[in-house]
């Protein structure tokens, strides 16, 4: 759609609603499938996000296919990542005391609530009233922009995604493209009610023009900057972060203090470990080679301070967990979510979690049991999102697993249990099975036992039910062969 | 070499013509095919649910239903998979480890260990898209992933390149589920029938007459989506195929 | 017990026991191009960035005809005089009107399109964030295979910022749309320059450029 005024615009081209993610009702399970099903109600926004992330999956595999070593390349990833985090309080202090030897200033926060503290702090003694910030999901788990306005400090996130989406008062969808599941007219409203931009103008060049003009000058006058990272490297102590708009070069050289939050599993020993992880991210990502930035911080700039915040926050506990460690590995590439049919249909807002997608089916109930108890079940198992990681976390098996924990913990209101022990008692009798399966016309009733509680209506609602057959292959089978019926 | 019939519950139930393509298609190799009458089911759909200790049962009674022969061979790669790579409901004991390793879908049964080279009674002139279930492809490895970097192989293309007149079209997205998932087909039943509704499309796209999967549980889901979107394309089970099941 | 203590505890008591050794990382150099330059100037061109591919034998009359409509020039390269000292820069904020920064980059990487720049090069890190336009000064026999040599390069290890840029600011967070300029420069042109370029007087150190009036 190109810019004209409202009244010129037809009826049929009139903007589409942006659905919106999943209803939070305090610690209640999320329903995912219910804010699916909103998404799938807007056509336009789900065509477009299927489109645009299975073009970036495609991209992936160009890239792959132009890689011969591709594939050795995710066996050193997972190795060294496993090798770090079965030694991770080794490298932890050695890449404190590189840092420190280097001028950087590291902190330790336990949890979410001690991160946002420590930042407030710091902010608090410089005096610095307004942060900007590079994406970090980090801070996004941690809840950061809420402790900081509560302090009085206004945060301006710089990359564009983000602060589409912190103007909209909505997460980010997605780890690498935080505003995939908008449309260029959902953008142009959000920007028209905050930056001033022309609502009739949905063009994305003129769109993102808006945001570089508007941003620059809270750049240039802010107290602090804020990045994540995506790699840490212990034998230099240096942070690594990767962005493609160098929002985070200009977050980190421009005011005095330079702050970085990072989840302690993003740490790698050497800097010929990066090399492996460099050349995968954004392949994996995006499906190019490399991200138009790949900066490495090893010390403040000049006339600045540079200040590292190491979080654990549930991490060094997930560590323990033998069947679900090894989603620590995760570098936060969003190829999973690229790749999963379900993310596609669904809008990663759909999960209610920091975390969306195939990787946040994983980790999200080690955040809250409860509250993401629905979402190993928001899967096929198909093993797509496992193929694509570029550091092999078996991801598919590992939903698989969190179904078993889930049902012992008592933590799957939708499947009744009941159900699930009847179905079970019934296929391990074959006299009372064989009787209820044979019934006249009653296959269908019987079967739908292994499904939930509303059996077989709801495959009804969009799909047209199986056909019963005259007789079962077990009827047959003995009226034809011959032999005890 | 003694066979048994493993004929999964839902096959049993709603796809009987495919349980008796099997049947028929393993006779034609001069085995001894025999079918266990007291079983049931292999235990899959509770244990996909998180309800391992619900299909100790029937896991229990798979073993014993199904001991003594050289062979397990059963027209379902979702439910073989499961025996293979799951089946934790019952004590892994070296009599059911046996079972489990003798378990065989049936392509990759005809594919590895019958190496069939021909289907001379078998006859399919028509435009025929192959659908891969995940359980199939990245479980028991029937084919190659698109998702890796490994060369192409696919033992039912292979056997489905042996059947005169029948001709291989290609959909645009070759190996996205189409997102039956079992239990997910009625917890996220939008989304599961968006994927099978595109699934379909795509394959309608590509000319395709029919569907042909070793999946009879995604064919139903596929077709169930087809009749509601009036797609007309139709389907059929890989052992029917073989077996010289006419169009 | 700090909360340092807590967390490298909490660690300890949760290492997975198992015994994964760090793998040797290998260079994968055997598919390296034929011709490196032409390998980087491809992929510097699908990043986004320019290869300055007719530059005439005097740098000084390429790099004024890039600079020529220049409302800023500042220059942190040897080789090359703007108007703003970089040297003298205290407060990055100075820079905010820079059109066109000059630099002279460590190396190129021909696998990623990609330039190499340090503290060192850029004198004030933000000149590269700040300017609307970067051009960079490469020589192209410092153009390595791919990122694993260029990691093997001494930066790493001696700078407190190194920075690979690999085309100019980019962004596609709009509907898949490629907008370059996202909140960085608008475009990278590098320009193949040896270290110690002829027509340059070395005793008398670099002579400056001339801004057209």
């Amino acid at each position: 759609m190109t810019s004209g005024t409202e009244g010129d615009r037809p009826d049929n081209a009139k903007p589409e609603p942006q659905p919106r993610g999943a209803r939070h009702n305090g610690n209640r399970p999320i329903d995912q499938a219910e804010a699916a099903e909103r998404f799938l109600a807007a056509p336009r926004h789900q065509q477009q996000h299927d489109t645009r992330l299975w073009t970036l999956r495609q991209r992936r595999d160009d890239q792959m296919w132009a890689m011969p070593e591709w594939e050795e390349m995710r066996s050193l990833a997972s190795a060294i990542k496993e090798h770090t985090l079965s030694h991770l309080d080794t490298y932890l202090e050695m890449f404190e005391a590189n840092a420190k030897a280097n001028g950087v200033v590291v902190h330790w926060a336990k949890d979410a609530a001690e991160h946002n503290a420590i930042v407030v702090d710091l902010l608090q003694r410089r005096g610095a009233k307004t942060l900007i910030k590079s994406k970090s999901m980090l801070t996004e788990e941690c809840g950061l922009r809420a402790d900081l306005a509560k302090a009085g400090v206004e945060v301006v996130e710089t990359d564009l995604g983000e602060r589409i989406q912190q103007l909209d008062d909505e997460d980010p969808s997605h780890v690498v493209v935080p505003a995939v599941h908008k449309l260029r007219t959902d953008v142009a409203m959000v920007f028209a009610s905050t930056i001033g931009s022309d609502p009739n103008n949905d063009d994305p060049p003129y769109l993102a023009g808006a945001q570089r003009d508007a941003t620059r000058p809270l750049i240039l006058n802010a107290g602090a900057g804020m990045t994540g990272a995506n790699f840490l490297v212990a034998e230099t102590g240096a942070v690594v972060v990767c962005t493609n708009e160098g929002n985070a070069d200009l977050c980190a050289n421009i005011p005095r203090l330079h702050i970085v939050s990072v989840g302690i599993e993003k740490l790698i020993p050497r800097t010929e470990d990066l090399a492996i992880f460099v050349r995968m991210l954004s392949r994996s990502a995006l499906g190019s080679p490399i991200t138009q930035y790949t900066s490495h911080f090893r010390g403040p700039r000049k006339g600045g301070e540079m200040h590292v915040v190491l979080v654990d926050n549930g991490r060094s506990e997930r560590l323990g967990m033998e069947e679900f460690w090894t989603s620590l590995k995760c570098i936060r590439c969003g190829a999973c979510m690229n790749t999963c049919p379900v993310y596609r249909r669904s809008g990663g807002l759909s999960y209610g979690a920091t975390y969306s997608g195939p990787i946040g089916l994983i980790i999200d109930p080690t955040f809250n049991a409860r509250k993401y108890s629905n979402l190993p079940f928001a899967s096929t198992l198909n093993g797509s999102c496992t193929n694509v990681c570029p550091v092999k976390i078996n991801i598919h098996e590992q939903i698989y697993a969190w179904r078993k924990v889930l049902v012992r913990q008592h933590e799957t209101p939708f499947v009744k249990r009941a159900a699930m022990k009847a179905a079970g008692a019934l296929f391990a009798r074959p006299a009372v099975y064989r009787t209820a399966v044979e019934r006249t016309n009653d296959a269908l009733a019987s079967l739908s036992r292994f499904a939930i509680y509303n059996g077989l209506n709801a495959w009804g609602k969009n799909r047209e039910m199986p056909h019963p057959p005259a007789e079962t292959f077990h009827q047959w089978y003995f009226r034809n062969r011959g032999g005890r019926p | 070499m003694k066979i048994g019939l493993f004929i999964p519950c839902f096959i049993d139930a709603f796809f009987p013509e495919v349980g008796i393509a099997t049947l028929q298609l393993l006779e034609r190799f001069d085995l001894e095919v025999v079918y266990p009458p007291d079983q049931t089911c292999c235990g899959q759909p509770m244990a996909n649910s998180g309800f391992e200790t619900d299909a100790s049962g029937a896991e229990a009674l798979f073993v014993r239903n199904f001991d003594g022969f050289d062979y397990i061979v059963g027209p379902s790669g979702s439910c073989v998979h499961h025996i293979r790579h799951h089946f934790t409901g019952v004590e892994q004991t070296a009599a059911v480890n046996e079972i489990r390793s003798r378990t065989y879908e049936l392509v990759e049964f005809l594919h590895d260990i019958l190496k069939v080279d021909a289907f001379p009674w078998a006859r399919f002139p028509h435009k025929v898209g192959l659908h891969n279930s995940c359980g199939t492809l990245r479980g028991l490895r029937h084919a190659n992933a698109s998702e890796l970097r490994e060369p192409h192989f696919s033992k039912p293309e292979s056997l489905l390149c042996k059947v005169e007149g029948l001709e291989l079209v290609a959909a645009s997205r070759p190996d996205e589920c189409c997102g039956f998932g079992g239990l997910f087909s009625v917890v996220n039943e939008s989304v599961s029938a968006k994927m099978g509704s595109d699934k379909v499309r795509d394959f309608a796209q590509a000319r395709a007459e029919y569907i042909v999967s070793a999946d009879s549980s995604c064919l139903m889901h596929q077709r169930g989506c087809a009749e509601r979107d009036n797609v007309a394309i139709k389907f059929i089970h890989i052992a029917q195929i073989l077996n010289g099941a006419a169009s | 017990m700090s909360s340092r203590d807590i967390i490298l505890a909490s660690i300890r008591a949760n290492l997975p026991k198992l015994e994964r050794s760090l793998p040797a990382v290998p260079k994968f150099e055997e598919n390296a191009p034929a011709d490196l330059v032409e390998a980087f100037g491809k992929t510097l061109t699908r990043m986004g960035g320019r290869l300055v591919t007719d530059p005439t034998d005097d740098l000084r009359v390429t790099v004024r005809g890039l600079l020529e409509d220049s409302r800023l020039v500042c220059s942190a390269a040897p080789e090359i005089e703007g108007e703003l000292d970089v040297a003298a820069v205290a407060d990055p904020r100075v820079l905010a009107d820079v059109d066109h920064a000059v630099v002279r980059a460590c190396c190129g990487v021909a696998e990623t399109g990609s330039v190499l720049l340090t503290d060192v090069d850029l004198k004030v890190n933000a000149l590269a964030y700040l300017a609307q336009h970067l051009i960079v000064l490469l020589d192209p026999a410092d153009i390595v295979v791919n990122i694993h040599s260029a990691y093997a390069r001494p930066e790493f290890r001696e700078r407190r910022y190194a920075v690979f840029h690999s085309g100019p600011s980019a962004t596609a967070d709009i509907e898949g749309v490629l907008i370059l300029g996202a909140q960085g420069v608008r475009s990278l042109s590098v320009l193949l320059v040896p270290r110690n370029p002829i027509g340059f007087d070395q005793a008398q150190g670099a002579r400056p450029v001339q801004r057209l009036v």
